[in-house]
């Protein structure tokens, strides 16, 4: 019994779902301040502080003329006293009309989805699901390459952990993509992705080189290599050197190219490619906020 | 020379047979079979051509639903089970594991919901070709079977 109106994972939503909310979204670009929800309550839950994802929805309220009620950090709710989520979703479930919540634990999103009588909307579930930067990567794909169909797609980092590669393989998957995972052997894309690209004719190669391996991409999607994902730390000092992306490497990229990065950036990134042309990262964060009123717009049914 | 029966026959009921003999008392458990009044036999460290040793579980007058029994598939998928009518093998089921496993296993994801607040699991059966495997309806992890911790 799954509540469709709620948002929970990427798969959650077919191929012609995406595309409509990116149509949607390319609307509130051009016109970011609709009343659509106008008297409406959404309530942010955010089990965990995330101040980035938590602003762009709760900035999204704002504009669409909503009011937003909620708490930031679990510290401050009455899930410190020991309240369930079961008890907590049940209580705001009748106080608003939609529900974006951040939690620390995996699978929450879903288990909120089955209890709420409102809509759900997952702004991450653990290491697990965050479909709304998902879609912000379509967007920013979609928009800077002017579709989304048979696109070189290169995914550098942290690919063993990073949710949000994992995530984007899923949604292009309705789009013909062909993909190179750059990444550390440590950090190397999981069997349980290659054998989905396999199962859906998407073709893949894989190296741990950075340096020119990225010439025919028209994406080029960074993510963070974090330190404690490894158990030899002079491993991590020597891979986060190989892993940082110069400008002078961007000489020989096709002029298309642009580079996404889920933020915040740590050392993967020079900040010698901000002022490069190829440099999309912060375009990409900003366009969050159009995905979010759309997405906020389709669960609330406008 | 006439095979001894080290278990009394049954006139009516199931019989679970070809259990290996570590996966018994887990079996037991799965089909809850301590809050059961009927009559039940149950045998184990018995001798088997094909496994060593196996168990075995002999229920008087009771009848399982197909979803009951198949979760035996989790953790014995070769086991046999018969019913019998009038000391007669009438039926043999082959196990088969449903499409969805509910509240029976485990999440092995120690930072699944499942593992922290009053949600009772559930699990999809992803493959069932090569390895089985299984996948959590909640944080969304897939186990091979052999990783399952039943509850």
């Amino acid at each position: 019994m799954r509540d469709t109106k709620s948002l929970v994972t990427i798969a959650d939503y077919s191929k012609d779902e995406i595309l409509e909310i990116l149509e949607s979204a390319a609307g509130f670009e051009a016109n970011p301040n609709r009343k659509i929800l106008q008297g409406k309550v959404v309530a942010t839950l955010f089990f965990e502080p995330s101040t980035r994802t938590r602003l762009s929805f709760e900035t999204a309220v704002v504009r669409l003329g909503g009011s937003v009620i909620g708490f930031s950090d679990a510290a401050t709710s009455s899930s410190s006293k020991g309240e369930s989520l079961n008890d907590t979703i049940r209580m705001v479930s009748s106080y608003a009309d939609a529900i974006v919540m951040r939690h620390p634990l995996e699978g929450a999103a879903r288990y909120a989805s089955e209890i709420s009588p409102i809509p759900i909307i997952n702004a991450g579930d653990g290491a697990n699901q965050h479909p709304s930067q998902t879609l912000l990567d379509l967007y920013s794909i979609r928009k800077t390459q002017g579709g989304l169909e048979n696109l070189n797609i290169s995914l550098v980092g942290d690919l063993k952990y990073g949710r949000t590669v994992h995530s984007l393989i899923i949604a292009m998957s309705h789009f013909k993509p062909r993909f190179k995972f750059i990444a550390p052997d440590e950090l190397k894309m999981p069997e349980e992705y290659k054998d989905f690209c396999r199962k859906n004719d998407i073709p893949f190669v894989e190296t741990a080189e950075l340096t020119d391996s990225f010439n025919d991409a028209d994406i080029l999607y960074m993510t963070r290599v974090q330190r404690e994902r490894f158990q030899d730390l002079m491993e991590y000092e020597r891979v986060k050197n190989i892993y940082t992306l110069h400008d002078n490497m961007l000489e020989n990229t096709k002029p298309n190219l642009r580079i996404l990065h889920p933020l915040p950036r740590v050392n993967e990134i020079n900040p010698d490619v901000d002022s490069n042309p190829k440099a999309y990262y912060f375009q990409q964060a900003q366009n969050g906020l159009y995905i979010r009123q759309a997405i906020l717009s389709k669960v609330l049914g406008y | 020379m006439e095979k001894q029966l080290k278990v009394a026959a049954l006139c009516n009921g199931t019989v679970i047979d070809h259990l290996p003999a570590e996966k018994l008392f887990t079996v037991v458990s799965i089909l809850n079979l301590e809050q059961c009044s009927n009559q039940i036999t149950i045998g184990n460290n018995l001798e088997s051509k094909r496994l060593g040793t196996k168990g075995i579980i002999k229920i008087s007058d009771r009848f399982f639903a197909e979803h009951e029994i198949n979760k035996i598939a989790l953790i014995a998928p070769n086991a046999k089970i018969n019913i019998i009518r009038n000391y007669q093998v009438v039926e043999k089921h082959p196990l088969q594991l449903p499409d969805e496993v509910r509240d029976i296993i485990q999440c092995p994801n120690p930072n699944c919901i499942t593992n922290h607040q009053a949600v009772a699991t559930r699990f999809h059966v992803v493959d069932e070709k090569n390895a089985l495997r299984l996948r959590c309806h909640y944080c969304e992890r897939e186990v091979a079977r052999e990783e399952v911790k039943i509850k």
